[in-house]
């Protein structure tokens, strides 16, 4: 009876048809944990996808992408990497959102000789010390986006600075960096105290009343989503903010800053996508198209996936095939245009050269918004080809 | 000196919520010995609730009176649930109840972001408390204040109910002993709906006023819960008093931690609560549980040994998915292998729990041990995979017999405390010791070797170790020691005064079960390449403890079949729906109304009353029942 049920269990989980004049994207994202993020990643991607077919789909055939959801769990992910590989038979992955779910796909790519473009996962690691061969990521990495804040952040008179991140990987990670490349330009700077909330979990009055008390004139804060509001509103009860510069990582994502409206801290210096004050041709259409189809406002996730299918699209149309080695070979060194102007996939790490707006947080009409922005085009901030050579494993 | 003040002030604000909601959960659990796990998600609809309320009505006494109402509401919904749901489960298997309202959060999260759309939402500034009281220099919220004079006043008027009003004698008579109340005439049914309706009450207000200083979101239910157990743990299950005090220990170690041990707050409160259990097992302020007047044994079909008929019927099936390689693809395969596995990790915690009478709310530290151990052993020693297999679960068994020693001096909800707090500290360490687990990031790169690769080698391999495991522990449920273990359950005064050595034997079986464990968490390290905290976190434990409620706790075989259903069926509806936690839910929240006893548990008394029917079998089964 115990093999009965598995037997049952399994047959209804095998593969079905496969039609010939469709290529197939596999796509995994943590869509039940992250509503938030991946609602308008799915609007996204959802409207690349009309897009491509629109225009005659890919080399003559049809762009078909299935989507599985990772309910936030690495494990979760590879049984559905594997359903979309073993029974789908994509012709490549893609998406995720947490680095560790990235990572884990990104094992799984490599073990299994697939191709995988990371969309959303920030960690180094993905391009460079676990980096493989099989693995693209779209986003801007963590050492980027520390690179583009320290630009900003090393121009203030400030010299004590405090940190506020979450309590794992991702905020170890961008912590690290940002000091790291901030002492190097300003050698004066001195870290006077580290504030490690668990992640989800802020007991936000305790933290920042601490970093209060070290007297900081700097703060950088790299916690969003829920933890952000708890540590902004009280923050701005407590007047923690007040006189004091705050550097912040994704604080610009209207995922993160909306949430805010009016309590929105204002003169922080943050990442994030204006998409109120982008006027560029490229990012204009893009605009008109997703208005027109969801009667709303893209979100960042949104750039994020309508940007993976369409690099993806633009890959496999190069390769003429669903080879994965053609795919490797299609895809390095690609130039594709994106609603923020062509980005590029180096050779060197796979990591694409999409840039991140920096700018400053401020309220309009009761909202949140981000003023005196710039584009900072993700090729000036990755060090030197030497380096990543350097922390880079060789395939 | 004003900041440790200050800091002091705020753990005590941070506190009042808390105490709300466990205080709630305490009394629920004293009458009705209820362990609801939909508490969070009560306080969750609480917060949901009165942000769109508050958002709608004006003024301050829309505010106010939104609070309230929410809190209303949501009771009203409690009610709801109790009198639906839970009046017909009350007579199940213990901690059957904890698996519906398990099933009733994962419905509240999906259905909180239907209802109220994806994004974090954030309420209004509580009227009259938006800004901040100057204490020298240092500023407090004043509507910190506001909470931190709210949590006495409940605490009073909760005490003022219970000493005061005759239905708070009848609540804690109830708390003290359940049965006696009954014998006594009172209506027991109305007397746990009321306590309920409160209960779920104090959870939602707690959820409400949390509005002005956090976001709404669909996972504050499980930010809150596991919180929410250590405190009414700490603090001495059904005493209110306990709850309170627990409150502002778990607060104030929150605040005071994070200047002291920054990057270990996480461990900090379970460490605490782990101590608290060991020193005074029954909490700060519990007392010790009198003895249940039904002996458990009673209510259970004697277990025995398959019959040959059974036997061969086992063994066919056995072969059947053996021969699933010939017929099915690598996916299935995969997915094969993956329940096989966690056949292997639920038929553990079945041993334990069915057999032993002790159920862990922490099961997977010990399948989490055991993938770690591969992944130590592997990317560190470079040992082969034979030999990863081998050795990886021992630090399984290590585990288990480190903090089985501790736990097995305590029962019920209190060893299932402890457990759980045990393996937040190992989920803990895994997490936050980036430099050696790597941390969230885990270990990458633990691909079986060549011989085992190809799919259906790795399901052989799973199947037949998931088939030895299964068995070793059927012959261990029917060995002396397994009859020893039963009797330990049963009854432990007797068994003691018979020179058994309970609680030798009791750490016996949890190493037992550690180990296993431990071999399901090496094998799913090699299935999927990789190991993360999440191996051993909270809803890999719950997942487990499902398992082995939907297959019936008081049957044998119940675990594996529970194990094939959940783990088929999760694995089917996450590829299939964004919606999987919802449809999951319904799902087991009507097993539980059908089948009350597990899916085999109703097989099997169909099966017994089939047998009972043939005069022959009677004859035997009242020669059973007279033996008892």
């Amino acid at each position: 009876m115990l093999a009965a049920g598995l037997g049952l269990a399994v047959a209804g989980l095998m593969s079905t048809a496969r039609a010939e004049d469709v290529i197939k994207i596999g796509e995994i994202n943590s869509y039940s944990l992250l509503p938030a993020f991946t609602e308008p990643y799915r609007k996204g991607w959802q409207l690349a996808v009309e897009e491509i077919n629109a225009a005659g789909g890919i080399n003559g055939k049809k762009l078909v992408v299935v989507s599985k959801d990772d309910s936030g769990k690495p494990a979760d992910a590879q049984t559905a990497a594997n359903e979309l590989v073993s029974s789908e038979n994509v012709a490549m992955l893609a998406g995720t959102f947490l680095s560790n779910i990235g990572l884990a796909v990104s094992d799984f790519a490599n073990q299994k000789k697939v191709f995988f473009l990371a969309a959303e996962p920030l960690t180094d690691a993905i391009t460079w010390s676990k980096g493989n061969r099989y693995t693209f990521r779209l986003r801007p990495s963590n050492y980027m986006q520390a690179a583009m804040l320290v630009e900003e952040a090393a121009k203030l008179p400030a010299k004590r600075w405090a940190t506020i991140a979450p309590n794992y990987e991702y905020g170890q990670s961008a912590v690290a960096v940002f000091k790291k490349l901030l002492s190097e330009k300003r050698p004066d700077i001195q870290w006077v105290d580290e504030q490690w909330p668990p992640q989800g979990k802020i007991d936000a009055g305790p933290v920042v009343q601490a970093v209060a008390a070290a007297n900081p004139e700097a703060i950088l804060n790299v916690t969003f989503g829920a933890d952000l509001v708890k540590l902004v509103r009280e923050g701005n009860t407590r007047g923690v903010f007040k006189d004091r510069k705050v550097v912040s990582f994704l604080t610009g994502e209207p995922e993160y800053l909306d949430p805010l409206k009016d309590e929105t801290p204002e003169g922080w210096i943050v990442t994030g996508y204006p998409w109120y004050s982008i006027k560029t041709p490229e990012h204009d259409a893009f605009l008109k198209a997703y208005q027109t189809k969801y009667n709303d406002y893209p979100r960042l996730g949104s750039i994020v996936g309508y940007q993976t299918i369409k690099s993806a699209a633009a890959i496999l149309a190069k390769a003429g095939s669903t080879d994965t080695e053609k795919l490797i070979a299609a895809a390095e060194g690609l130039a594709v245009p994106s609603p923020f102007g062509e980005i590029t996939f180096r050779k060197i790490d796979h990591q694409s050269t999409l840039g991140a707006y920096v700018g400053k947080t401020a309220i309009k009409d009761g909202k949140g918004i981000m003023v005196d922005t710039v584009y900072r085009k993700g090729s000036d901030y990755l060090p030197s080809d030497a380096e990543v050579a350097k922390l880079r494993p060789k395939d | 000196m004003a900041f440790y003040f200050v800091q002091f002030l705020t753990g005590l604000a941070s506190a009042a919520s808390l105490f709300l909601v466990a205080s709630g959960l305490s009394i629920i659990f004293g009458v009705t010995r209820i362990v609801n796990f939909a508490h969070g998600a009560f306080y969750m609809l609480g917060a949901y609730v009165a942000f769109t309320l508050t958002e709608r009505l004006s003024g301050a006494l829309g505010f106010w009176g939104g609070i309230v109402v929410a809190a209303l509401v949501v009771a009203a919904i409690g009610v709801l649930v109790e009198i639906v749901l839970l009046r017909r489960i009350y007579h199940a298997p213990e901690l059957f109840q904890l698996l519906a309202t398990f099933g009733l959060t994962l419905m509240v999260e999906d259905l909180v972001v239907l209802i109220w759309g994806p994004d974090d939402l954030l309420g209004r500034r509580a009227p009259g408390f938006k800004g901040a009281v100057d204490f020298f220099g240092q500023n407090i919220p004043s509507y910190d204040l506001f909470l931190i004079a709210l949590g006495p006043i409940v605490l009073g008027a909760l005490w003022l109910l219970f000493q005061r009003t005759r239905w708070g004698i009848l609540v804690r008579a109830a708390t003290q002993d359940r049965d006696m109340v009954a014998a006594l005439g009172v209506n027991q049914k109305w007397l746990f709906t009321s306590v309920f309706a409160v209960g779920v009450f104090l959870a939602a207000l707690g959820g409400a006023l949390q509005i002005p200083r956090d976001a709404v979101h669909h996972a504050m239910d499980l930010r809150i819960i596991v919180e929410v157990f250590v405190v009414v743990v700490i603090g001495g299950l059904g005493s209110i008093l306990g709850a309170f005090v627990a409150a502002v220990l778990v607060s104030e170690l929150n605040a005071f931690g994070i200047l002291i041990f920054p990057t270990i707050s996480l461990i900090l409160i379970f460490l605490v609560m782990a101590v608290v259990l060991v020193v005074r097992p029954w909490g700060l302020f519990g007392r010790k549980e009198a003895p249940a007047r039904r002996t458990p044994g009673l209510t259970v079909i004697p277990w025995r040994p398959l019959s040959s008929v059974e036997r061969l019927a086992s063994l066919a099936a056995l072969t059947f998915a053996a021969m699933l390689p010939f017929v099915s693809g690598n996916y299935a395969l995969n997915v094969g292998a993956e329940i096989a596995i966690f056949v292997i990790f639920a038929a553990s915690l079945h041993f334990l729990m069915a057999v032993g009478g002790l159920a862990s709310f922490g099961h997977a530290a010990y399948f989490g041990l055991g993938a770690y151990g591969v992944a130590f052993l592997a990317k560190m020693a470079g040992l082969p995979m034979i030999a990863c297999l081998l050795l990886g679960p021992l630090l399984g068994a290590l585990g288990a017999a480190v903090f089985g020693a501790f736990a097995v001096q305590l029962s019920g909800v209190y060893f299932a405390m402890l457990t759980l707090a045990f393996a937040q500290i190992v989920w803990s360490v895994a997490f936050q010791w980036v430099g050696v687990t790597g941390g969230d990031n885990g270990i990458l790169g633990l691909w079986p070797e060549t011989w085992a690769a190809s799919p259906p080698h790795f399901y052989w391999l799973a199947l037949g170790v998931t088939t030895l495991v299964v068995s070793v522990l059927r012959l261990i449920t029917f060995s002396p020691f397994g009859y020893a273990l039963r009797a330990m359950r049963d009854s432990p005064l007797r068994s003691e005064s018979i020179g058994i050595n309970g609680k030798r034997i009791q750490w016996t079986a949890f190493i037992i079960a550690g180990t296993t464990a431990g071999i399901g968490g090496a094998l799913f390290a090699y299935l999927k390449g990789s190991v993360f905290p999440d191996n051993m976190g909270i809803s890999l434990s719950v997942d487990a403890l499902v398992m082995v409620l939907l297959g019936g706790v008081e049957t044998v075989p119940g675990a594996i079949f529970g194990a094939i259903v959940y783990k088929a069926l999760n694995i089917w509806l996450v590829s299939k729906t964004d919606l999987s936690k919802l449809v999951l839910g319904i799902f087991i929240v009507l097993i539980v109304v059908v089948f009350p006893k597990g899916i085999v548990g109703v097989v099997e008394s169909f099966m017994h009353r089939r047998r009972a029917a043939a005069p022959k079998a009677a004859a035997l089964s009242a020669k059973i029942e007279g033996a008892q």
